[in-house]
């Protein structure tokens, strides 16, 4: 408790929560699916209710490749965290990229590098982490972390 | 009477297999048709009783061994109707076939200036080597049009050949659409024209009785996995003339006569061309396939897979906001669709949690998509093994992805 208090004093406004524990949030979530029926639709949901990005940035070299659906992730770094936007023209898979930034938003490019992400395997959705050029999910975070590899080299040289 | 499919289900397990604790429906037939027992007993026996490399052997076993990759020779030159079964080459799939045909014949006859023809509704196999052999030999790839519903139109073929023209290659039944070529006809024209034809029959060895010398075609290729036979063996039928003046392809063991470093004499048809220790267990349960096929009946596997294409076309169409691609007057037991916003990966992986596998995407054949001014479709594609019920549950799974998607 005492490292939450610091770090609110340090943020000032608010808790940041740690990968881990936005992991740890979306598994709960997905714990009081009864079905998949529910959890697709909740997928579906996500999908929707994601703000796409602006289209200048949806080019061919924010296109995550070796997906059957089109999948675009743009990345900034902006006062030592990254801020993550994508679209994608299937929903489900939208939804799926809307958990990766749920997950990755606003996280140092080095906690991002480092992350351990088990909320994939534990939710079901591993059959989509298969590396056959049909799913997005691997490239996805492959993706992700390429980011956040790339703006830790940044911040720190 | 037509087929009961209950009678031969049995002869798949896989078809009893569940998904998800469901009870599996397998509509991805086009992409691979699944495998009778009868089929993979014989595999199995070869691999028990008489496995051993085929050809030159001296013992009991290579002589079995080979007795039975030979068999298979004849019974893929019975099913064909090929005039020698030397014109029978094995080869590993399709594209294996093609390749060989665009890199051997293209190296023999195709010059720089000279013109190949394909059509739009090629799958990419049927696309890309002689794309290759255009680019290595400075020739044009021409492209033979289709309608909007998927008809080819052969109308066309009269200004695209020309004296240039050295060969013209097009599917029998394009995968995507499912659309029946007049494949006859188009031979035809394009003898009078004296350009030789090669048939990509992929889709159609499964479907429809082909006789290569009624067909009179020049080169015809297919899949052992596409006609309830075993992954990793095809078929190249290619007329004799063609195939004693092609130079080999691939150099290796089984293609020789004699080996000196300065000089290598040819082996003599079929084995010209199976460079290498073939695929030969498997080569005999392509025999065991096209025995297991014709015991059953072409001619009664085709009838029964149109009922169910025009039992599924019925129930597509009264879905609203769905789009069939591929409507031409012949057609295979294909269904190419798309609902309107829903895209295709979404509906695929939906029924997929539902245990109905479809395939979704472009099919390899991305120019038949951007005909369409799309990025692909789900594709649902019949067997003789699939039943009325199953496109219920489909029917059913799509009105209940309809549903999540409020469209």
């Amino acid at each position: 408790m005492r490292v939450a208090i610091g770090r609110l004093l340090m943020t000032d406004y608010y808790y940041k929560m740690t990968i881990n524990e936005i992991q740890e949030g979306i598994i709960e979530e997905f714990a009081g699916f009864e079905d998949w029926m529910d959890k697709y639709a909740y997928l579906i949901e996500l999908g929707n209710d994601l703000e796409g990005m602006d289209e200048q940035y949806q080019t061919d070299q924010n296109l995550i490749k070796g997906c059957q659906s089109k999948v675009w992730f743009n990345a900034k770094l902006e006062d030592g965290v990254v801020k993550l936007e994508a679209n994608s023209d299937a929903i489900i898979v939208k939804g799926i990229a809307a958990l990766l930034i749920r997950v990755f938003n606003n996280q140092t490019p080095e906690a991002i590098m480092n992350a351990d992400l088990k909320f994939i395997d534990e939710i079901g959705l591993k059959q989509h982490l298969s590396p056959t050029r049909s799913n997005g999910l691997v490239s996805m975070v492959k993706q992700i972390k390429m980011y956040g590899l790339a703006f830790n080299h940044k911040v720190n040289n | 009477m037509s087929l009961d499919p209950h009678k031969y289900r049995q002869d798949f397990p896989i078809l009893s297999e569940k998904v998800y604790g469901k009870s599996l429906v397998y509509f991805d037939n086009a992409a691979t048709t699944q495998t009778p027992t009868q089929v993979t007993d014989v595999l199995v026996e070869y691999y028990n009783k008489y496995n051993s490399n085929i050809h030159r052997g001296v013992h009991y076993l290579s002589n079995k061994s080979t007795e039975g990759a030979e068999n298979a020779r004849l019974k893929v030159q019975k099913f064909i109707n090929a005039a020698h079964s030397h014109e029978v080459i094995f080869t590993a799939g399709t594209t294996e076939s093609i390749n060989l045909v665009a890199n051997s014949f293209g190296e023999c006859y195709v010059s720089e200036g000279d013109e190949v023809i394909v059509s739009e509704m090629e799958h990419h196999s049927n696309i890309v080597p002689w794309q290759m052999l255009c680019q290595r030999k400075k020739a044009t790839l021409k492209v033979l049009p289709f309608n909007d519903k998927g008809e080819l139109m052969t109308e066309k073929l009269e200004d695209l050949i020309t004296d240039r023209t050295k060969i013209l290659a097009v599917n029998h039944i394009s995968n995507s659409l499912g659309t029946i070529n007049p494949i006859k006809e188009i031979i035809d024209f394009a003898h009078s024209k004296n350009v030789p034809v090669l048939i990509d029959a992929a889709q159609s060895v499964q479907h429809k009785k082909i006789d290569v010398q009624a067909l009179d075609a020049d080169f015809l290729v297919f899949s052992g996995h596409k006609l309830y036979g075993p992954t990793g063996v095809g078929v190249l039928y290619g007329k004799e003339k063609y195939l004693n003046e092609m130079p080999p392809w691939q150099g290796g063991g089984e293609m020789i006569k004699e080996v000196t470093f300065e000089k290598t004499t040819y082996n003599e048809l079929p084995f010209k061309f199976e460079a290498g220790t073939p695929n030969y267990i498997d080569t005999i349960g392509l025999g065991a396939a096209i025995d297991y096929v014709e015991a059953i009946g072409l001619d009664e596997i085709d009838a029964y897979e149109q009922e169910l294409l025009a039992y599924a076309t019925a129930k597509f169409e009264s879905i609203p906001n769905l789009r069939i691609y591929g409507t031409a007057k012949n057609k295979t037991s294909v269904i190419s669709f798309l609902v309107e916003g829903i895209h295709f990966y979404d509906m695929g992986m939906l029924l997929d949690q539902m245990g109905i596998a479809v395939r979704t995407g472009t099919h390899c054949t991305e120019p038949v998509m951007q005909h369409f001014g799309i990025d692909g479709t789900v594709r649902a594609s019949f067997a003789f093994y699939n039943t009325k019920e199953e496109i219920d549950a489909l029917f059913a799974g799509i009105e209940k992805v309809c549903k999540m998607f409020a469209v």
